[in-house]
């Protein structure tokens, strides 16, 4: 047979190996106010925030090594702020170099075995008798060693669980996340009506201070993980889970749905602020307060569009009449930095673009394609403006 | 290898009694194991392609971040179909099918027990995945994951027949699965040589057969999970719904109640293959045999220990983790056994590296590493980042391809000139191992480290910005290198069946009783039946006389046995196992049943002519569940009145003379 070398045609791309290239032309196409709603909407970056062009500018191939230094890849879970996520990274690395010695062990003992065969004399017609102190290996390597590397690993997995149960200090702050297919309502807590904040996708809280999660579901099985900050916990009809987050520095941490939950389990993202307490109690306050009504004739023209095609039917606005369930609160819309459960940026053109095609953005969600005229939706977008 | 003189017309007569009617008709009314092996694998290894279009396609679209070359609804049918059709429809029935054609030849039998069932469970299996794969043509393939989580699977998210056709097909699957580890059950208890006691049963043997008995357990919470599934979404009975007073977490418990030990049924047959092949190639006896024995039936005891991995992230409660948590790291010890006795047995014996033996030592690189990051999941506390995520996408692939596919690779190589008479091609081989090995390795490792940084699984884009789009990048590159490597082997296989060298009885100067017979094996697999008295029988000799000469005669105890038939191979112990000499059982379709432990010959068997009943009881299946889907209730009455008569029809009593069945 004759022997010929395969050619490998990489897939036809710019020569842009590490794709940051094409990372950082997103990052900037997305930061203008596009002309199609369509383009602009897909990417994924939100260009405000000055962390996602930190993101953007990381070389994507580094991340593969960067990530197992634990340097600043954004959603490592080896390399964690929060204080859940501290005690589960530090079995995390322990564990992940154990395995590791392990796999380089064991494949050098194969490697070795099987080189060594070369040189070893032919046994008597062909063949070894049993013996030979096999049954060493098996008592070391297969039994003692195991036994003794695994116990210590599980008490250090026994001592995390015990460490995770509880923050073992006063809750800053205490929300209930509610999981829809495919985006989050996230409540937060308060003494009367007037003091319970309604919004989505995001979730502010206290640097420093932990917060206490609640779990439920309008649906299907979620899971809440945001990776930098803490492990899962899932959403489940008819249970109450709760678990519990804090983040040690500031910043803004993202985070998914880690349960497949339908079609569009895979843009069903969310984000963390952490904020110095002062500015998360005056993000609160400002969220507490109902929406401004509308001052000019086209805001006010906006507002009637809203009500008049049917937003409201699914979607709340505090202070006003419009008091759906079914879809985010938009009381407080603009004070969000994205839409469409973090997948797009928040930006005027990716708002229209929503409305219009809520379908071609995110296949399947129940945001149906609401049918206005041009006229008609730069006036509902001048209206949503005002909801900061 | 010793030259043995039998007389012809033994062998005429046995042609003529076991040599079932050619061409078509002969495979759809065959009862014999080597054609039901040889239809088994075939169909597993189509399965495997058509899982292998699926993952395909899926790694295309996720190649890079924000490609929309599939939308979601597709996209999610194709990871269900994809995850589905590898677990039940590729993995066990492929080991199945080496299972179904080595057994009576390791064990010095003509048949496995109940012909005829075992027929039956092959021809299930076909029509199970005939039924599953109508949905796709229908656009309606299951979508919810081959684990289908409620309350996304009821009618409210999902109404239309896609849950139907995931909980009828696995159902149809399942009682294929249950009449198999039947006959292998049986075959095992009854039908091994005289004395073939379980301390000298070849390991292969212990591993399907913890398999099998897994799966008379497992196999009933499926089921259970299955009709409720079914039940709920037909008649509106609230198992699951909490409105109804249901619980979400009931379809988890019993779901992974099954499908934990399931993942051991499909491996630990393939760790058997290894356990069967690494001696001959390392040249000595596997080291220590019993606990490796031990160790395999111990992991599938544990198996079902350990299922509540599966749900870390559920909310339960501390201690229900913890236990499971230790479980799931206690399991790793008798893995550990397996793994070092393989590596003592390359280390103390000396490997001659064919292809069989190369997929051998990758298959336990492989095992190790998807062993060791199955440890990392097991810890509780670190799992609640990964799982859910392409970490453990990467440790299930890593498993499944390093242990399963790896041990099926290693057991075609070894065992294709037993089952046609001819060696696969060594350089082409050598060239699949490296390119599959490579392949899997560039595939799959970046799984890793996308899980670790966030990935979540079951997604069909990704957003750019994560540093997730390199390493899928890599993947799909080694997903396809992989499939290249798959296809050298058909290759291989195509040119062999054609011009590969002939293969006499024993290519490997293996020591196990199916290569005291011709290749490929005669329909009556052994002239003579055997008896055994080591693990060994064709290399015993050898062993026990560690490089003394031979006996010159044969002792005066073996040469007063009444039925010896032909000279006596010089290289067998004095009173070791009779290979070449022994009964004919010649009236007929004959074997022997022996006892369960001891393995004393208690009867003598009459095994049944080829029939068309199992094919007919299958077809009839498949029309009931057919109507189960569709809600034609009509097909389903008239799918199960054929199916009562098929079974009349196949237990009606007959006259032993001669009497022909259906």
């Amino acid at each position: 047979m004759g022997r010929h070398r395969a050619q490998f045609r990489p897939p036809a791309r710019p020569a842009d190996p590490t794709g940051v290239g094409q990372e950082r032309a997103r990052a900037a196409h997305s930061a203008l106010p596009a002309a199609s709603p369509r383009a602009s909407a897909r990417s994924a970056l939100p260009a405000a925030s000055p962390r996602a062009s930190v993101r953007s500018a990381l070389p994507a191939a580094l991340a593969l090594a960067t990530a197992l230094g634990g340097c600043a890849v954004p959603d490592s879970t080896l390399a964690t702020a929060g204080t859940t996520g501290t005690v589960e990274t530090a079995l995390g690395w322990t564990v992940l170099g154990v395995s590791s010695a392990v796999v380089l062990i064991t494949w050098t003992l194969v490697l070795v075995a099987s080189l060594r065969a070369r040189r070893k004399p032919l046994p008597a017609e062909g063949l070894f008798s049993a013996g030979g102190g096999g049954m060493t290996w098996i008592m070391w390597g297969g039994i003692v060693l195991p036994a003794i590397v695994l116990t210590g690993l599980f008490v250090f997995n026994a001592l995390a669980l015990r460490a995770l149960t509880s923050p073992g200090k006063p809750f800053g702050a205490n929300i209930e996340v509610i999981g829809h297919q495919w985006w989050w309502e996230v409540r937060y807590f308060g003494n009367s009506p007037d003091q319970i904040v309604t919004t989505a996708n995001e979730i502010h809280i206290p640097v420093g201070e932990p917060v206490r999660v609640q779990l439920a579901t309008a649906d299907v099985i979620h899971s809440f993980w945001v990776p930098p900050l803490s492990g899962k916990t899932d959403l489940i009809p008819g249970q109450k889970n709760v678990t519990w987050l804090e983040a040690k520095q500031p910043g803004i941490y993202w985070g998914r749905c880690g349960e497949y939950c339908g079609a569009e389990h895979a843009l069903m993202q969310l984000r963390v602020f952490a904020d110095p307490p002062a500015q998360y109690s005056k993000w609160l306050a400002a969220q507490k307060a109902p929406a401004a009504p509308p001052t000019t004739a086209e805001t006010r023209t906006g507002q009637a569009i809203f009500n008049g095609i049917g937003c409201a039917n699914c979607h709340s606005i505090g202070g006003t009449p419009a008091g759906g369930a079914v879809g985010p609160d938009l009381t407080h819309l603009m004070s969000r930095s994205t839409i469409a459960a973090g997948s797009l940026p928040l930006t005027r053109g990716n708002l229209a673009g929503w409305i219009a095609d809520a379908q071609g953005l995110k296949p399947g969600v129940y945001m149906p394609t609401m049918a206005v005229k041009p006229a008609q939706l730069h006036a509902l977008l001048a209206y949503l403006e005002t909801l900061r | 290898m010793a030259t043995v003189t039998v007389d012809t017309a033994p062998i005429e007569r046995l042609k003529e009694t076991w040599e079932g009617k050619g061409g078509l008709w002969g495979w759809l009314t065959t009862v014999d194991h080597k054609k039901i092996g040889k239809l088994y694998l075939a169909t597993s290894v189509v399965f495997l392609l058509i899982g292998g279009v699926e993952a395909g396609i899926m790694r295309a679209q996720l190649a890079w971040s924000n490609l929309r070359i599939l939308s979601p609804g597709v996209y999610d049918q194709l990871f269900s179909l994809h995850g589905m059709t590898m677990i039940f429809w590729y993995a066990s029935p492929i080991l199945s099918g080496f299972s179904n054609y080595i057994w009576p030849l390791l064990i010095g039998s003509r048949d496995m027990a109940y012909p005829r069932a075992n027929a039956l469970s092959y021809w299930l299996f076909l029509m199970s995945g005939v039924f599953l794969y109508t949905s796709p043509f229908l656009g309606q393939a299951p979508n919810a994951g081959w684990f289908a989580y409620v309350p996304f699977t009821l009618k409210p998210f999902n109404p239309g027949l896609n849950m139907d056709f995931y909980a009828l097909g696995l159902l149809f699957l399942t009682v294929s699965a249950t009449v198999g580890s039947i006959v292998f059950i049986g075959t095992i208890m009854k039908m091994r040589a005289t004395g073939m006691t379980l301390t000298r049963l070849p390991i292969f043997m212990y591993g399907t057969m913890t398999a099998s008995f897994a799966n008379l357990f497992a196999l009933p919470a499926l089921t259970t999970a299955l009709v409720f599934l079914y039940f709920e979404r037909t008649f509106h009975m609230p198992f699951y719904a909490v409105g109804g007073g249901g619980r979400p977490l009931l379809w988890q418990h019993l779901f992974w109640m099954f499908a934990h030990p399931w993942v051991y049924i499909i491996v630990l047959p393939a760790m058997g293959i290894v356990s069967e092949v690494i001696p001959v190639f390392s040249r000595r006896p596997l080291v220590g045999y019993p606990i490796v024995a031990m160790s395999t039936v111990a992991t599938g005891i544990i198996g079902f220990g350990v299922w509540l991995h599966h749900m870390f992230a559920t909310g339960l409660p501390n201690l229900s983790l913890a236990f499971f948590s230790g479980a799931s790291t206690l399991i790793v010890i008798p893995s550990g056994i397996a793994v070092f006795s393989w590596i003592a047995t390359m280390w103390t014996g000396r490997p001659v590296f064919k292809t069989a033996m190369l997929f051998a030592a990758g298959f336990v690189a492989l095992f190790v590493l998807g062993g060791v990051s199955g440890v990392v999941t097991a810890m509780v506390a670190y799992d609640w980042q990964v799982t859910d995520s392409y970490f453990v996408v990467a440790h299930l692939h890593y498993v499944l391809i390093g242990i399963n596919v790896f041990g099926v690779m290693t057991g075609f190589y070894y065992w294709f000139p037993k089952m046609t008479g001819r060696l696969l091609n060594e350089t082409l081989g050598k060239l699949n191992f490296w390119v599959m090995f490579i392949g899997v390795n560039v595939a799959f490792f970046p799984m890793h480290i996308t899980g670790i940084l966030g990935m979540e699984r079951r997604i069909y884009t990704y957003p750019a910005g994560l540093g997730w789009s390199v390493p899928n990048l890599i993947t799909t590159i080694g997903a396809y290198i992989f499939a290249a490597g798959f296809f050298l082997f058909l290759v291989n296989v195509w040119y062999s069946l054609r011009a590969g060298e002939v293969a006499g009885p024993n290519p490997w100067d293996a020591g196990t009783l199916e290569w005291s017979v011709p290749s490929p094996a005669p329909a009556y697999n052994f002239a003579v039946l055997p008896t055994v008295r080591s693990g060994y029988p064709l290399w015993e000799g050898r062993l026990l006389r560690r490089g003394r000469p031979p006996a010159a005669a044969p002792s005066p105890a073996l040469a007063r046995t009444p039925d010896a038939v032909g000279a006596r191979a010089p290289d067998m112990a004095p009173d070791g196992s009779l290979v070449f000499r022994g009964p004919l059982l010649l009236d007929g379709k004959e074997t022997f049943a022996t006892s369960p432990l001891d393995a004393e010959p208690m009867s003598v068997l009459r095994m049944p002519e080829d029939s068309l009943l199992p094919l007919l009881l299958s077809l009839f299946m498949l029309a009931f569940f057919y109507g189960a889907v569709f809600k034609l209730w009509w097909l389903v009455a008239a799918g199960a009145g054929a199916m009562l008569l098929t079974i009349v029809a196949w237990t009606w009593p007959r006259s032993m003379e001669g009497g022909s069945v259906a």
